[in-house]
């Protein structure tokens, strides 16, 4: 298993310079400069704008200004962002919690829904509620975010009034020194109804920011059950007389889980894209809806720095993934 | 109990009173996070709403809800007969805020005045390039042109020894850029090795002292009770960062915030229908306009440029790009502007008129270049569309055109040409409340190849703007502007489209709030009903 993590651990190597290179060239690719950009509609002056862009550092060869990022990376520096003037590791840092709190509880939203719905469709199948379940599944899938998450406020917080429409907590509640996790901050403040708020404000945003990935996993769990429903060996233990929910919960499920847990891994993407959206939708302040604005503002560092530390965290998620293949199966950390 | 337990539990609790907050708090919810808290640093509007109107000071102010300049830190000017020299009266007694890092010892004084212009426009000083300051609003209002020196006379009194006499110096004052900081606390920073504390952790003598912000979620202000002048009305205010108008609508239905800015121009009308709701209204500070290359043939014929505009359906645009969120423009000015020409009569929209005078300028079968934006603007919400329509309204008089864009930091730059083909679509937000700003920034002689974007330099206009700029009052001014605004309508340079209107939305517990004309959102005197 030591060895199978240390070679999963090598290949982070050429990957991660990849990742430099690219975050480093997208944004620059890009048409539009950061100056001018920040100049607006005012303009500046051709002394000004040579004045700024030494400042920045622009006026420097192209592969000077990499080395500097990627010293700076190695350093664990990534700059300062050209709009806040604050280091990019910092506003990482502090809006990455939500981020990561939202998506943590979408994901185990969509699980918790997803595995036994893909379950049980797959054993019923053709039946009334394999059809039922598969369609919404579809919908689910095809639904913009965006109209799903306002007609979600409409309906549960405006009409009904059963949510809060925004937010990550009710703004009576305030903690001096916040983790970052909502949950976690609320627990500990000792505030009373604070772990409530807190839990309220998280509803809607994972409903919306779970769709798809309970979609996802529904679809791919039935598929995975039904292929592993027609193999010899759950005939044999069909034959041997064991339960059905042994059969199916045991023999099967551990089976069917290995593209299950291929598409929860894939899923991190989709969670983080969508998190743009569900972000400014839910006023939430994670790293979505950061990265969005500073691509408009062609603010380098923070595009640069932001893409670099979600790679990293995908990356990171992609190993784990491996490592459960391995726990699962253990033909794969054979190999 | 799980997660999941708890999730379903959170999905089953049914909520109590949504209200956030009690009647000594004001919630406000806004569009989108500060950059930073000292003003002077950065240029956007949602910015100065968080940092130069509750916490700050200015030596001059604009009374809220007009342009007019009134006494702030400075209790009284003076102007030298030469127009070079201003002296400001300091107020006394004014107190700073405190933080847990800073504890004033000292009132406001001249050296918090002296201070807060020269860190901006001295590289000696050590604050110069903290922040990675750029100082835009401060080169940009050509402040390093202009100052030639700041003199401390004692410490209630400071001069300002000008390059030039300058007459919306004093308005310049009141601008955020101008925000009063605390030289003591600077000091202490440094001493500490975290200037950057200025920025993050604001020290002014403001309405509002900060107490909390978490980016992109929330900011949090407590009344400063040793204020010198009206004390805030609210014990605390707090900006909930909410970025979707339409969740900042239903916020403000469901008793989570008290205001907000910027509705949709789709909700206005269920929103003044809507009987638990307060909409307000006021043209904004801003111009959208559609400006020709003067410098370019046949644009450099003015009969040219009048017969286009009559062929432009303003009505239309109105209608379809502001959904009815703006007003005609007729003058280079908005209307809340003092000196706003009331006589100026508009183009008639009269394209048989326009064809006839095309014709008899020999013009026919003209091929012509829109260029239109990429971005929304608050004086012009989308151009594409704009420009669309101005598409159709034109080839009615047989004037071919083709729309072109580019992305925004090359449409900025490429649209300052002097050889530039084609006409642009642009606007304008006014930063002082000075008709200078608009007139001389964007059609003076002195704006060629830069942010006059139609280049166009005419030399009876730009005498008017250049004498109005330096006399003192006014009331002497005034007439000078009106008469450069019918010399604009005559030669047209530009087509004007529109101003936005602004609206404010808000619940009917709100008291005293009053819209400002130049686009900032203050709060100092907002109280609430019981």
């Amino acid at each position: 298993m030591l060895n199978y993590i240390l070679s999963r651990l090598l290949t982070f190597v050429p990957t991660f310079i990849g990742v430099t290179i690219i975050s480093f060239g997208f944004i620059r690719v890009l048409p539009g400069d950061p100056i001018v950009v920040m100049a607006g509609e005012r303009g500046l002056s051709a002394e000004r704008y040579e004045q700024l862009s030494a400042q920045f550092g622009f006026d420097r060869p192209i592969y000077v200004q990499f080395w500097d990022y990627l010293s700076g990376v190695i350093q664990g520096d990534l700059g300062n962002s050209f709009v806040t003037k604050r280091p990019v590791w910092d506003e990482f840092f502090a809006l990455f919690p939500a981020t990561l709190e939202l998506s943590i509880c979408a994901m185990i939203f969509a699980l918790a829904l997803g595995l036994p719905a893909g379950v049980i469709a797959a054993v019923n199948r053709g039946k009334l509620f394999d059809r039922a379940l598969m369609s919404t599944a579809l919908v689910g899938y095809s639904m913009p975010i965006f109209w799903w998450a306002l007609l979600l406020i409409i309906v549960f917080s405006g009409n009904l009034g059963w949510t809060p429409v925004s937010g990550r907590i009710d703004l009576l509640y305030y903690f001096p020194d916040p983790s970052g996790f909502m949950l976690y901050d609320s627990i500990f403040s000792g505030q009373t109804g604070a772990f409530r708020s807190a839990l309220r404000h998280l509803v809607l945003p994972t409903v919306v920011l779970g769709t798809i990935p309970l979609a996802v996993i529904a679809r791919q769990t039935r598929s995975a059950m039904l292929e592993v429903l027609g193999e010899d060996y759950i005939r044999t233990a069909r034959a041997k007389g064991l339960s059905a929910g042994r059969i199916n919960g045991i023999h099967a499920l551990r089976n069917a889980l290995i593209p299950v847990i291929t598409v929860i891994g894939l899923s991190v993407g989709t969670l983080l894209a969508g998190a743009i959206l569900t972000e400014t939708i839910f006023s939430w302040p994670g790293i979505g809806k950061w990265m969005v604005d500073s691509i408009f503002r062609r603010d380098y560092p923070v595009v640069q720095g932001g893409l670099l530390l979600i790679a990293v965290m995908v990356m990171i998620v992609n190993l784990t993934v491996d490592m459960l293949y391995g726990i699962i199966n253990p033909k794969i950390r054979k190999r | 109990m799980s997660i999941k337990l708890n999730l379903a539990a959170g999905l089953l609790l049914t909520a109590l009173g949504v209200s956030a907050a009690s009647a000594q708090t004001l919630v406000y919810c806004s569009e989108g996070s500060p950059e930073g808290f000292d003003p002077a640093l950065y240029t956007a509007g949602t910015t100065f709403d968080a940092s130069s109107h509750p916490i700050y000071d200015h030596l001059t102010e604009f009374k809220v809800g007009t342009t007019e300049v009134i006494p702030g830190l400075a209790e009284s000017w003076d102007v030298s007969e030469d127009g070079k020299t201003i002296t400001f009266k300091l107020r006394q007694g004014v107190k700073f805020h405190a933080n847990d890092l800073f504890t004033p010892t000292r009132d406001f004084n001249a050296d918090d005045v002296i201070f807060s212009f020269d860190r901006q426009g001295n590289s000696e000083n050590p604050y110069n390039q903290v922040s990675g300051g750029t100082w835009e609003y401060y080169s940009g209002m050509s402040m390093p042109d202009l100052v030639e020196s700041i003199e401390k006379v004692d410490d209630y009194t400071v001069v300002f020894h000008l390059t030039r006499p300058e007459a919306p110096f004093i308005a310049n004052m009141a601008m955020d850029f101008a925000s009063i900081v605390s030289k003591e606390y600077a000091d202490a920073m440094l001493e500490a090795g975290t200037p950057e504390m200025l920025n993050q952790k604001p020290i002014g003598t403001g309405p509002f002292a900060l107490q909390a912000y978490q980016k992109d979620a929330v900011i949090r202000y407590l009344r400063h009770d040793g204020y010198w002048g009206d004390k805030a009305k609210v014990q605390s205010l707090i900006f909930a960062i909410t970025p979707d108008a339409s969740v900042r609508y239903q916020k403000v239905q469901a008793g989570e915030c008290h205001v907000m800015a910027y509705p949709n121009p789709a909700d206005v009308q269920a929103m003044k229908d809507a009987e638990d709701i307060v909409v307000m209204e006021q043209e904004g500070l801003n111009v959208g306009y559609l400006a020709y290359n003067t410098k370019v043939a046949p644009y450099d014929n003015p009969k040219v440029r009048k017969a286009l505009n009559m062929a432009i359906d303003k009505q239309a645009i109105i209608d379809v790009v502001f959904q009815g969120s703006g007003q005609i423009a007729k003058n280079p000015l908005p209307p809340t502007m003092w000196s706003y020409n009331e006589a100026v009569q508009d183009d008639a929209h009269d394209p048989e008129a326009a064809k006839a005078m095309l014709a008899e300028e020999g013009i026919d079968g003209l091929d012509m270049k829109i260029w239109a934006m990429p971005v929304q603007r608050p004086y012009n919400p989308n151009a594409r569309r704009m420009a669309e329509l101005m598409q159709e309204d034109l080839s009615k008089v047989g004037v071919n055109v083709e729309i072109v864009s580019y992305e925004w930091g090359e449409y900025l730059d490429r649209s300052k040409a002097e050889d530039r083909d084609g006409a642009v679509l642009l606007g304008w937000t006014g930063d002082n409340g000075d008709p200078d700003n608009f007139l001389a920034v964007l059609l003076g002689c002195d704006g060629v190849g830069a942010s006059n974007r139609a280049q166009w330099c005419h030399k009876p206009f730009d005498d008017l703007i250049q004498q109005a700029k330096v006399l003192p009052t006014q009331a002497e001014r005034a007439p000078l502007y009106e008469q450069a605004q019918v010399i604009f309508k005559e030669q047209a340079p530009w087509a004007t489209i529109a101003h936005s209107v602004v609206y404010m939305t808000m619940r009917p517990e709100v008291e005293g709030y009053v819209v400002h004309p130049l686009g900032g959102h203050i709060f100092n005197q907002v109280g609430l009903s019981q």
